[in-house]
């Protein structure tokens, strides 16, 4: 955090509400994204409780597990999670454009154009927290390595049908959200955080409902009164009045009310067993859906909230409008979902456990890449992000005082105008130092030359004027012009290409064992009731 | 192994007896790999340029890695230094201004963006970054690995295809190479993208030969322990030099200020801290920023001298035999501002990344945690204050603001623990505290 | 070289507190009990309580507070502001099963985590005793005997002491490994999973905070025993990936127990913080009226971080204290860094409108750029806005 953005929260401190850390929306938003909110058993890991899942703010579908233990239950839970999510997904793989890409033969290395599909829209996951990402990758990696009946006639604990797909997708999806900038699965308190300042810490700030209290107060109530009580206050029953919004549960929730419920449901489940006669067995299985019936009721209550803030928090993103680079961004969003659905289409295996050296390298090489394309297209888009850069150093505005034409001294000479700048930013320039503005949406490149004794600038303008000796029509900047120069390239470099998994090098441990697919995870019988 | 010998008392006959087992590794052994630790000023590019000259008279044909443009320039003109007619190929990157235009005046040595123009010279030298790009090509039967420490897993990656074997040189007290995006999702794997190329390359070739340069021919004896035991715990290293061999002498006399107090003591003990009153204060913390500035100022009016074992005079220490090194980069443009406003020109003032590598006679240092109301991991990383504490051949003269001991005292100590991470010793913490209070048995305190 | 990883240990102190007497010692115990309230027990001190002291070192109220032994969530619940902590009952269930599967076979499953296949006869003596002496006596007499019979040991649940700011605090490892050379070796069950041999990151620090502890409470029992040594690694045993199967890993304490054994020294200075308070301060959250007690903790500073909130009962409570101070810290720790001599958050606003602070100040020079910079770029977007 630079000290502009610990400036703007000290106003919503003063302010008691949140204060503006962006001027345009820095993230897709997708017209009809999935919200997703999980829920998950204390001290259990991959043992769901419940969600609420859909693409419609007005209808949730609620879908609860009313015996996390039972390991049946849970699979009829990932199974109705995956009717929810899967058609979701599948409605955007058929929607395509083609687009022209260079190929290189890798036998001949001869270069060619090709036609390839790329998906008009993808899918979007929306989760209330950052919590609730690593969640989507945890069910991600329990379920991708299930087998099925089908997959596995042996397998003793066949799971359902499209459940093992459903963990590829969640985890792509989990392991895109890895990169900077990236929209495919999105956290509700992220999205908030990038755009707005809370008087409150970053800390606090993973609190969904405390952040709304900022940014969406209700009334005039100062934020830090509506966040306090969205972080402690309990009804008479000491139920909070705010629900985590998961996927980890309130103790004294699980305590108090799910477990008796979920207790109750046993019992239920028992005197369905024990029945003898078929009137018992009738009364027996009233009670067991009454006992089934208390249990989702009372998840819906935790969930419920946290699923009304997310759309909340959506519904205020959207009144931002959206950065100018959002949608070269959102592409490559696309590009990455059309990717993934053509590995799935041509039978690949589920992602393995742990990367290769050079698949880890090589998604490392693309983060750093997107973060610094993020970072650039972010001040590029909004004049509030501008600023923390020029506070830093790290970019400059000013006023064109003069134009001095030069020329280079080749046997074709081409123009190398000479600007002076003036600014009351203070970059960090050496002689020689590149600086970029955008011109028509690209970058145009200029060296720093001097300081002139009243501080202003002198800048030599390189590139992007055409080829004829005068400078093409609007190429260079007139004075008077106030333009908004980076020290920082507006794109970054692709890094280099990395070898082939097979071809992985002896300092590195040489080539990982053959991918024959991994095995599913050991079952333990006492996962099972 | 090289281990610290006791047996051999003359650190020249000591440090011969490692290079020359180093030699024999690389040239006539048979791990592919070699890995030498070099502490600071241990001659490791002496070593290098050695190594570089004899697997070339061999006919090995060697690939030099380096991990900037000004490294590979700097290696480049030394070996033409050492063996001018040695056909040396310098690959360079097609930016414009790609390399050192010293280099135009040597004969023997061929630049191109493209390695194929360089094909079949002995030598070729560029960055990892460079190699990273070079492809299709017949591997080179030897590499050598330059600040292996502070380049990064992935790079090595790109670039170990393109040779046979490798000899790997680096400082590990220095700064770790870092990532700009998490990369806590490798964390404990062997090939971790954002670990050290070394530590990869050692978990998964644990039985490469591994040597330390053991003599330190930069630090004076004063420093040489301090560094040696709070920074290298388990790789020590001893100076040079003994006692008494380098000396700081002024034609001026003290005037009695808090400056030239500090520098008596730094002239006399090899180490000065001046401290000013406790105080929070922003990174450019103007009245530090002054006293560094000032320590300068005297140090050059006082007509200062260095007497060491390289010369039978006295050489008088000018501005370019000294340093001012900070944590920020912006600490750095104030000290220079501040030289400047004192009509000091030609004094090196830079951070502790960019000073990596360098050697002056007297560096004057900005404790990276003066003044600061708390210590951030940035603040507390070990290779910082290693770095910071060891460029000097003289002298070391730190300023601090008092207080900086309870800082570290009041330091949360609740790192996440990732599993299968080795645990890098030393801590910065414990390496603060044992710099510190060496330092405090050279205080002076500022007095404006 | 061992001797360079003490270097902590070995270096001179940095401040001058008087070393304690035994007479120091009990008057300070004694003003602890009279600052707790005389009838009521002090609440003890766990391992996870001692690990948590690393969390804040800074924090005087806290100090005083667990060196007293006041139940800091009694107090804080009569402030008005409970702690948030619990435990879910699921939680405790699925740890105890846990706990028993990884300890059941007589210690062999144990053992074969720890690498050993065929560990021969697994003695597991029986740790019962009355009271926490007796069983501490049990646990030191187990560990002599497993160290000089040279086998397998596994002691469960021992009982270990640990001299902390006078007092003796009890603490109960999961359990201890004694193998055949005398290395003794302190086992952590936890019920957070290890998936494809990574755990959350934040969890195990903390475990190995608690196992720290543990090591150097044994290590003041190995003192007095011939042939022993205390592992400096820990064995970590955590559920396997989605599974009640355990797994384990090793990891290496060597910090987190330099950590704590320089927090433990330093809790020292509690002796120090009582003398300055106050007569008849009292923390007695059985007689006091919640007024009393607000004062008595207002008469101890804080250093409140929004860290606390995980990590202290009194978190919430410090946070309104701080909050109406108008500290700039309650934004975070980070906030501060450039903030310089400012402390507030209406000193800064004042420094970045103009309204004071010296100009020459670079942190005022730079908030007042700060604030320049954003209300044009503000102004600028309301600009483009309205177009």
């Amino acid at each position: 955090m630079s000290l502009i953005a610990h400036l703007a929260r000290m106003e919503a401190v003063e302010a008691g509400r949140a204060q503006p850390l962006a001027t345009v929306r820095h993230r897709h938003l997708s017209a009809r994204p999935l919200v997703l909110v999980p829920l998950t058993t204390a001290g259990e890991a991959g043992a769901p409780l419940g969600a609420l899942v859909g693409t419609d703010p007005e209808e949730p579908r609620l879908l609860v597990v009313p015996q996390p233990r039972d390991r049946e239950l849970r699979f009829a839970f990932l199974a109705e999670l995956a009717e929810e999510v899967l058609p979701y997904v599948d409605g955007h793989t058929e929607a395509v454009e083609l687009v022209e890409k260079n190929r290189t033969d890798p036998e001949t290395g001869t270069k060619s154009r090709v036609e390839v599909e790329l998906c008009a829209d993808a899918p979007q996951l929306i989760v209330p927290s950052r919590a609730g990402i690593e969640y989507v990758r945890l069910l991600g990696r329990s379920t991708r390595f299930r087998r099925t009946a089908e997959q596995d006639p042996d397998t003793p604990y066949p799971a359902p049908p499209r459940v093992p797909l459903l963990g590829r997708w969640l985890t792509h999806y989990g392991e895109r959200a890895r990169v900077p900038g990236s929209s495919l699965l999105l956290a509700a308190t992220d999205l908030l955080n990038r755009h707005w300042a809370t008087g409150q810490s970053s800390l606090e700030d993973q609190h969904l409902g405390a952040l709304l209290a900022w940014i969406d107060p209700a009334g005039d109530e100062p934020g830090a009164v509506g966040a306090h009580r969205a972080e402690l206050g309990r009804d008479e029953r000491g139920q909070l009045l705010c629900p985590p919004a998961g996927p980890a549960t309130d103790p004294a929730f699980d305590n108090q009310l799910l477990a008796p419920a979920i207790e109750a449901y046993d019992r239920a489940r028992q005197a369905v067993g024990a029945a003898e006669d078929g009137e018992a067995a009738e009364a027996a299985l009233a009670g067991l859906h009454r006992a089934e019936r208390e249990v989702r009721r009372l998840v819906a209550s935790q969930l419920k909230p946290a699923w009304d803030a997310v759309w909340r928090a959506l519904g205020l993103l959207r009144e931002l409008p959206e950065g100018a680079r959002v949608a070269d961004r959102w592409t490559r969003d696309r590009w990455s979902f059309t990717a993934h659905r053509d590995r799935i289409a041509a039978g690949e295996p589920p992602q393995p456990r742990r990367d290769d050296a050079v698949t880890a390298a090589a998604k490392l090489a693309a983060r750093e890449q997107a973060q610094g394309q993020l970072d650039a297209q972010e001040a590029l888009d909004d004049p509030l992000v501008l600023a923390g850069r020029r506070l830093s150093g790290e970019a400059f505005t000013g006023e064109v005082a003069e134009v001095l034409m030069a020329w280079t001294e080749s046997r074709r000479p081409a123009p190398r105008p000479l600007l002076t700048v003036r600014t009351e930013d203070r970059p960090h320039l050496d002689a020689g130092v590149r600086v970029y503005r955008s011109l028509g949406g690209k970058p145009q490149a200029a060296e720093f030359v001097a300081r002139e004794e009243d501080g202003s600038l002198v800048l030599r303008l390189l590139d992007r004027m055409g080829r004829a000796k005068e400078p093409a029509e609007g190429t260079v900047p007139e004075k008077g012009e106030r333009i908004a120069w980076t020290l920082f390239e507006h794109d970054t470099r692709v890094g280099p290409k990395l070898p082939d998994p097979e071809d992985t090098p002896w300092t590195h441990g040489g080539p990982p064992r053959s991918a024959e697919g991994e095995l599913p995870d050991a079952v333990t019988p006492e996962d099972l009731l | 192994m090289t281990v610290y010998d006791p047996t051999v008392p003359d650190p020249a006959a000591a440090a011969a007896k490692a290079t020359a087992a180093i030699l024999e590794s690389t040239l006539h052994g048979t791990a592919r790999g070699v890995v030498v630790d070099s502490p600071p000023g241990a001659g490791k590019s002496t070593l290098v340029v050695r190594a570089a000259l004899e697997l070339a008279a061999a006919g090995r044909p060697l690939m030099v890695v380096a991990q900037t443009n000004a490294q590979v320039d700097d290696l480049v003109l030394r070996l033409a230094e050492k063996q001018p007619d040695l056909e040396v190929g310098r690959l360079h990157s097609s930016d414009g201004d790609p390399y050192d235009k010293a280099l135009d005046a040597l004969e023997h040595v061929r630049k191109s963006a493209k390695a194929g123009d360089l094909s079949g010279l002995p030598v070729v030298v560029s960055t990892a970054a460079k190699w990273a790009h070079v492809k299709n090509v017949e591997p080179w039967a030897h590499a050598i690995v330059d600040e292996a420490y502070q380049m990064r897993s992935d790079a090595l990656l790109a670039v170990a295809g393109l040779f046979e074997r490798a000899l790997f040189v680096g400082d590990p007290g220095q700064l770790d190479p870092f990532s700009v995006v998490g990369a806590d999702q490798w964390a404990g794997l062997s090939y971790d993208p954002s670990a050290s190329a070394v530590s990869t390359l050692l978990a998964h070739n644990p039985e490469l030969p591994q040597h330390r340069l053991p003599v330190s021919w930069r630090l004076p004896a004063s420093a040489a322990p301090l560094v040696s035991d709070a920074f290298y715990p388990y790789t020590p290293f001893r100076a040079g030099t003994g006692p008494g061999d380098r000396r700081l002498a002024f034609g001026a006399p003290s005037d009695g200020s808090a400056a030239d107090r500090v520098l008596d003591e730094a002239a006399e003990s090899g180490w000065g801290l001046l401290e000013l009153p406790a105080r929070h204060t922003p990174r450019t913390d103007p009245e530090a920023v002054h006293a560094v500035a000032l320590v300068v100022r005297r140090l050059l009016d006082r007509g200062g001298a260095a007497i060491s074992e390289r010369s039978d005079a006295p050489v008088p220490l000018t501005a370019d035999r000294i340093a001012v090194g900070t944590a920020h980069r912006d600490q750095a443009a104030a000290v220079r501002e501040a030289l400047a406003g004192l009509g000091v020109s030609g004094v090196t003032v830079d951070t502790a990344n960019r000073l990596q590598g360098r050697e002056y006679d007297v560096t004057v240092v900005l404790h990276p945690l003066s003044g600061r109301p708390d210590a951030t991991a940035f603040h507390l990383e070990t290779g910082r204050l290693c770095v910071l504490a060891s460029r000097h051949r003289h002298a070391c003269v730190v300023v601090c603001r008092a207080g900086v001991a309870d800082l570290l005292d009041e330091h949360p100590s609740t790192e996440p623990v990732r599993l299968g991470v080795t645990v890098k010793f030393p801590d910065g913490w414990e390496a603060n505290h044992a710099v510190l209070s060496h330092l405090a048995e050279h205080r002076v305190p500022w007095t404006p | 070289m061992s001797a360079s990883l003490d270097a902590g240990g070995s270096r001179p102190p940095q401040t001058t507190d008087p070393v304690p007497t035994p007479a120091s010692r009990r008057r300070t115990r004694e003003r602890l009990a009279e600052l707790r309230g005389p009838a009521v027990p002090p609440r003890p001190l766990d391992a996870r309580a001692l690990a948590a002291l690393a969390a804040n070192p800074g924090c005087r109220r806290r100090a005083l507070l667990d060196g007293a032994g006041v139940d800091k969530g009694a107090l804080a619940a009569r402030l008005g502001s409970p702690a948030p902590f619990g435990q879910s009952q699921f939680a405790i269930v699925r740890g105890n099963s846990f706990e028993a599967k990884v300890k059941a076979d007589g210690g062999r499953e144990l053992l074969r985590l720890f690498g050993v296949e065929d560990p021969g006869a697994v003695s597991v003596p029986d740790l019962s005793a009355s009271g926490p002496e007796g069983r501490t006596a049990r646990t030191a007499l187990a560990l002599r005997e497993a160290t000089a019979a040279g086998g397998w040991t596994l002691l469960d649940h021992p009982l270990l002491t640990l001299e902390v700011a006078g007092s003796p605090v009890h603490l109960e490892p999961d359990a201890v490994v004694v193998d055949p050379a005398g290395r003794w070796t302190v086992v952590e069950i936890k019920s957070f999973p290890m998936v494809d041999g990574a755990a959350d990151a934040a969890k195990v620090g903390a475990a190995a905070r608690q196992a720290a502890v543990y090591v150097l409470a044994l290590e003041r029992v190995a003192a007095l025993t011939d042939g022993a040594e205390v592992g400096h690694a820990v064995l970590l045993v955590c559920p396997k990936d989605f599974s009640n199967l355990p797994t384990a890993s090793v990891v290496d304490v060597r910090k987190q127990r330099a950590v704590t054994r320089r927090q433990l020294e330093r809790l020292t200075r509690i002796e120090e913080i009582a003398e300055a308070l106050p007569e008849g301060l009292s923390f007695d959250v059985r007689e006091c009226s919640a007024e009393r007690l607000e004062a008595a903790v207002e008469a101890v500073p804080h250093a409140y971080a929004p860290e606390c909130l995980a990590a202290c009962e009194m978190g919430f409570h410090c946070r309104s204290r701080a909050r109406e101070a108008d500290a700039v810290q309650t934004l975070g720790r980070a906030v501060r860094g450039e903030l310089g001599g400012l402390t507030t958050v209406g000193a800064v606003l004042g420094a970045a409108r103009g309204e004071h602070g010296d100009p020459e100040d670079p942190a005022v020079a730079a908030l007042r750029r700060a604030r320049a910079l954003r209300q044009e770029a503000l102004d600028e977007a309301g600009a483009a806005a309205c177009r």
